[in-house]
């Protein structure tokens, strides 16, 4: 009895990580969303943009372009930062209750935490193991960025889960949604330009400033999966945004749909503010994100603790 | 089989990137070639984008009449862009060394190190043209295989 409710439960986490909302509902939504930033900031600088099939044919290009072997133990460590990034921001995805009633567990609002941060953590690790000046000198700007807008973030996101007494994201998803639970959506909203590599905050990749950032020196199949893992990270990021904003009720076709509406006004939303505004320098950015959403943060954090309980 | 060597055409036919490199150049054509990706010109409707690194371009566009200090750098560069990948030189500069021929201090024109895919002449040439060098180029590298024996083509990387 007991193995047959593991082995459904090792079905079920299986499926949710490959089909339903893993890699199959993923990977074509990713795509999408990388599309509508891109078209949406074409649309605010007058230009028509690229087409819909855009991601989907850059990625067919890049995994059928050459791809050199790299000698040694660094050439293999290179290559396997993109799997890496790419199987936890798949990861991160399934476990987004995107239908109601859906499962998890309780703590898995940490284990979300985790694999979202994992990305980050291989693209910096990437820079340095590629050994190019460039890829360096984005590394390192990568790691500030992550440790000035993560305290934020994680301080936004504890607050929440403590004004609902839960990690647990179904809990919270299912929760109704209170003043401080805006509070907390708006200070993560602040660090999602952060944690996409999009203006203001884009740095690390800044592109001609310092070649491609972290990525120089991958080319071929290795960036098709970087490129896929950013496009995970985007519903991954966007989509716990969708979680914490969107109710559950209705039939069961209907929470998906309004998921991705949400994910999809989020993007507008980012790409407005990218398009909106130039590159900050990494002494700015830090500050910006020390001074004025660090107080933000921890208002929430204090207030969540303190009255949350009783609201 | 046939279905996925299409699919691979048609894509790269549509994502064509540009790693844009001056050897020399005046910066007309430079100027000429932003413009091409600006509102009024959109390339990105073909899927255009200007890359940073030459490891993420399939088509390297080269202007200016290639200095002597510029000719080393080109071949690297040349080496650096993954195959399937095509050449354009932007402008007469590249092309025939223009004005500056006979100069010592030249190495052009740009054949002479490269092989070049297609010729976009112009002093400097008009987004238009550039764009539509693009697309020729582009649908060179569709036809091109990835491991090409005996067309040279090779991707070098330091190990």
């Amino acid at each position: 009895m007991t193995q047959t409710i593991a082995l459904s439960a090792s079905t079920d986490a299986l499926l949710r990580l490959l089909v339903f909302p893993g890699l199959l509902f993923a990977v074509p939504c990713a795509w999408f969303l990388v599309w509508l930033e891109r078209k949406a900031v074409a649309r605010m600088q007058q230009r028509i943009g690229p087409p819909f099939m855009q991601p989907f044919y850059d990625f067919v290009k890049l995994m059928s372009k050459a791809w050199p072997r790299r000698e040694g133990l660094s050439g293999a460590i290179m290559s396997f930062w993109p799997l890496l990034a790419v199987a936890s921001a798949a990861g991160a995805v399934g476990l987004l209750p995107v239908l109601p009633n859906s499962g998890g567990f309780a703590g898995d609002l940490i284990l979300l935490l985790a694999l979202l941060e994992m990305p980050s953590m291989c693209l910096v690790a990437a820079g340095f193991s590629s050994r190019s000046v460039f890829a360096e000198i984005g590394s390192v700007r990568e790691a500030i960025l992550s440790v000035s807008y993560n305290v934020v973030f994680l301080l936004a996101l504890v607050s929440i889960a403590a004004s609902q007494h839960s990690f647990r994201i179904e809990a919270l998803a299912q929760s109704s949604a209170s003043p401080l639970r805006w509070l907390g959506v708006a200070a993560i909203l602040v660090c999602l330009s952060g944690k996409l590599h999009l203006n203001p905050f884009s740095l690390s990749n800044a592109e001609q400033e310092i070649y491609a950032g972290p990525l120089t020196e991958y080319m071929g199949p290795e960036l098709a999966l970087w490129e896929l893992a950013h496009g995970l990270e985007w519903v991954a990021a966007t989509g716990l945004v969708a979680t914490l904003v969107v109710p559950h009720f209705g039939p069961a076709w209907l929470p998906p749909l309004l998921f991705v509406a949400a994910i999809a006004i989020i993007v507008l939303l980012l790409a407005f503010v990218a398009a909106a505004t130039a590159r900050l320098a990494i002494d700015t950015s830090v500050r910006f994100y020390s001074r004025c959403a660090l107080v933000f943060a921890a208002i929430a954090l204090v207030s969540a603790l303190w009255i949350g309980g009783k609201l | 089989m046939n279905f996925f060597r299409r699919l691979v055409c048609t894509a790269r036919r549509r994502s064509p990137w540009l790693f844009h490199m001056n050897s020399g150049s005046c910066n007309g054509c430079d100027i000429e070639l932003i413009a091409s990706l600006s509102p009024r010109y959109d390339a990105e409707q073909l899927g255009v984008q200007l890359q940073g690194s030459p490891r993420h371009a399939d088509i390297l566009c080269v202007s200016g009449p290639v200095t002597r200090n510029a000719a080393g750098a080109i071949e690297t560069v040349y080496k650096q862009v993954p195959c399937p990948k095509a050449v354009i030189a932007i402008g007469s500069c590249p092309a025939t060394t223009n004005v500056f021929i006979d100069s010592p201090t030249l190495d052009g024109p740009l054949d002479r190190h490269i092989p070049v895919d297609v010729f976009v002449p112009g002093c400097p040439p008009r987004p238009d043209a550039i764009i539509r060098g693009i697309a020729q180029a582009a649908a060179i590298v569709a036809e091109r295989r990835r491991t090409a024996e005996g067309s040279g083509c090779t991707t070098e990387v330091e190990a």
